[in-house]
């Protein structure tokens, strides 16, 4: 049994290279990988390529840290904290970042893509949009860059003729990152995770890449996982490292462990909005704290048990979010 | 009832409730397309099913989400799919065809198409919203769509900036020619007046003013050529629409904001 747990930080050292094409998983305020967010940037990687498609929370994270070059995106946004993440609007209107647009459903089917080994699948979505007309990447940028495809999507007629009542189909090409991280409730040392609740685009994420960084609520026994298999969606083959870090979803919510932090996200977005308070965010939660768990210490053990889930909803039910 | 009893919020997300019919499946957005489906839900479509693209059927909505991804829309939900599920549901004409969905943006224009993405060149816009999210896909997709908008001149715009979810992209039957099934947006419900496509032209034109807002005040902040020759004023919501609005759905004001001052 090979044994891939790791501290954090040289999970992060050891596979995320400045450069790196990596793909985060969670969705807005749910699941996101913080820890492994705040790891990167406090470790100063720089030049990522992030393909996402709703990660509200880590990416604009990650671009605020200055991690980012190139981002292809559905939905940049955050809930009610920041109907448009306020780091990435900046860095698009500033040009500090080189954007490609898609939807949702596209960026799932890149990365399901990815993880069937096929270099592209067709869909019925946004024919006729400037999603398929209008290009954030260059064709010259896409021609150099050997990590790139040549066209962002690809308009066809359907070669079954009318089968399945559809004359056209857009192709969608195929994403395979070096790294994606996730946060799960539930991993082995191996490597096996247990998601419980929404996962988000997690599974198609982890294998359709390369290296898989799992950080986890709790990490089980081979055997207990074992024991209910039906309720593992990532085999540990697809793994390179599993990290435990409780609360490592944190500012974001884990379902059945905790809520989103609505104060902190708000906090957030109104220090995002103005640079130096931006730095003295950074310093105080990021780069003046050398660990997730000594950010945690810095929340208090009050506010965070304000936000454990209750174990009926999944959530801390009545907790303050106006 | 008169005007002051009741804020235009409270009015737009009762219109849209009133667009949902029973047995519909739902897709919904967060803010107050989420709270349109909730009202719907309790008020005259009991047995719709509210449905967001991150999977969760049928949510149950104990507490108002804030997000698609809040976990309370995985609470007692009848099942949870993936990202890839929840569109695949909206993309395939068997369940696809009973989908109703609810969308905002920062611009309109005439025949229903959507901008989410940016003012001003995408290259390097003077303004950067989220981007498509699923609206592209539920656009493309779904017979039944509603737009919420704040009626402003700036967004109710003649050529959109960017592109991001297709209606009847440039009129008559563009849409099929490039593919896609019908639908998109067929209504527009605003904080003023409801706008619908017309069959014929493909164009939206005004349906509904509501009660103390002219038809001069309508068009004055579009930013298109508006037909007004049917329109008609809006039924004021009733008071039990209010009630349950108020006390069943948000009664914590998170979505609907204050109360009216009247």
């Amino acid at each position: 049994m090979e044994d891939k747990s790791l501290p954090l930080g040289e999970a992060i050292d050891r596979y995320v290279r400045d450069g790196a094409h990596i793909a985060v998983g969670g969705f807005t305020l749910n699941r996101n990988p913080m820890a492994a967010i705040y790891e990167m940037i406090r470790r100063r990687i720089r030049g990522l390529h992030v393909y996402a498609h709703s990660n509200g929370t880590g990416v604009d994270e990650l671009i605020g840290g200055g991690c980012v070059d190139r981002l292809e995106i559905a939905y940049a946004g955050n809930g009610k904290a920041a109907p448009t993440c306020i780091r990435f609007r900046k860095a698009v209107q500033e040009g500090q970042i080189a954007v490609e647009d898609y939807s949702n459903y596209m960026m799932g089917l890149r990365f399901l893509a990815g993880a069937m080994g096929v270099p592209f699948l067709p869909t019925l979505s946004g024919l006729g949009s400037d999603i398929a007309e209008k290009w954030g990447f260059s064709a010259e940028m896409r021609q150099r860059d050997p990590r790139l495809p040549d066209d962002k999507l690809i308009t066809m007629e359907n070669p079954f003729g009318a089968w399945g009542d559809a004359s056209r189909v857009l192709l969608v090409p195929a994403v395979n990152p070096d790294v994606t991280l996730i946060h799960v409730q539930t991993a082995d040392v191996m490597g096996t995770c247990r998601i419980d609740g929404l996962a988000f685009a997690d599974i198609e994420q982890a294998k359709a890449s390369r290296h898989v960084i799992v950080t986890c609520e709790v990490l089980a026994a081979p055997e207990t996982l074992r024991g209910e298999p039906e309720r593992n969606q990532i085999a540990f083959p697809h793994v390179s490292a599993v990290c435990h870090v409780p609360w490592g979803g944190y500012p974001t919510a884990v379902f059945r462990h905790y809520d989103y932090d609505a104060e902190f996200l708000r906090n957030y977005a109104a220090a995002a909005a103005d640079d130096r308070r931006f730095r003295e965010y950074q310093e105080r939660w990021i780069y003046g704290v050398e660990s997730h768990a000594a950010l945690l210490e810095q929340v208090g053990g009050k506010r965070l048990a304000a936000l454990t889930a209750d174990p009926e909803t999944g959530y801390a039910a009545h907790a303050k979010r106006g | 009832m008169t005007a002051q009893d009741y804020t235009p919020r409270e009015m737009m997300t009762l219109m849209a409730a009133r667009e949902i019919r029973n047995g519909d499946i739902v897709f919904c957005g967060t803010g107050i397309s989420v709270l349109a489906a909730a009202a719907a839900k309790k008020i005259n479509a009991p047995e719709s099913v509210i449905f967001f693209e991150t999977g969760a059927v049928d949510s149950r909505l104990a507490e108002l989400p804030i997000a698609v991804a809040d976990p309370r829309v995985m609470h007692g939900a009848a099942a949870h799919g993936s990202l890839l599920d929840a569109f695949a549901f909206m993309q395939n004409r068997i369940t696809g065809d009973r989908v109703i969905a609810i969308l905002g943006a920062a611009q309109v224009d005439p025949f229903g198409n959507l901008n989410t993405t940016c003012i001003g060149d995408f290259e390097r816009p003077a303004v950067r919203f989220p981007g498509s999210g699923g609206g592209c896909d539920v656009a493309s997709f779904v017979p039944r769509c509603i737009a919420f908008m704040q009626h402003e001149k700036r967004k109710f715009v003649e050529r959109l900036d960017y592109l991001t979810s297709p209606g009847g992209l440039c009129g008559g039957d563009a849409r099929e020619a490039a593919g896609l099934r019908p639908g998109g947006v067929g209504v527009v419900i605003t904080n003023k007046a409801v706008l619908r496509i017309d069959s014929g032209s493909r164009r939206l034109f005004l349906e509904q003013h509501y009660p103390g807002v002219t038809v001069r005040e309508i068009v004055e902040n579009t930013g298109f050529v508006l037909d007004v020759s049917r329109v008609r004023e809006a039924l004021p919501p009733t008071a039990d629409e209010l009630r349950i609005l108020r006390q069943k759905c948000d009664p914590q004001r998170l979505i609907l904001g204050p109360p009216a001052s009247g």
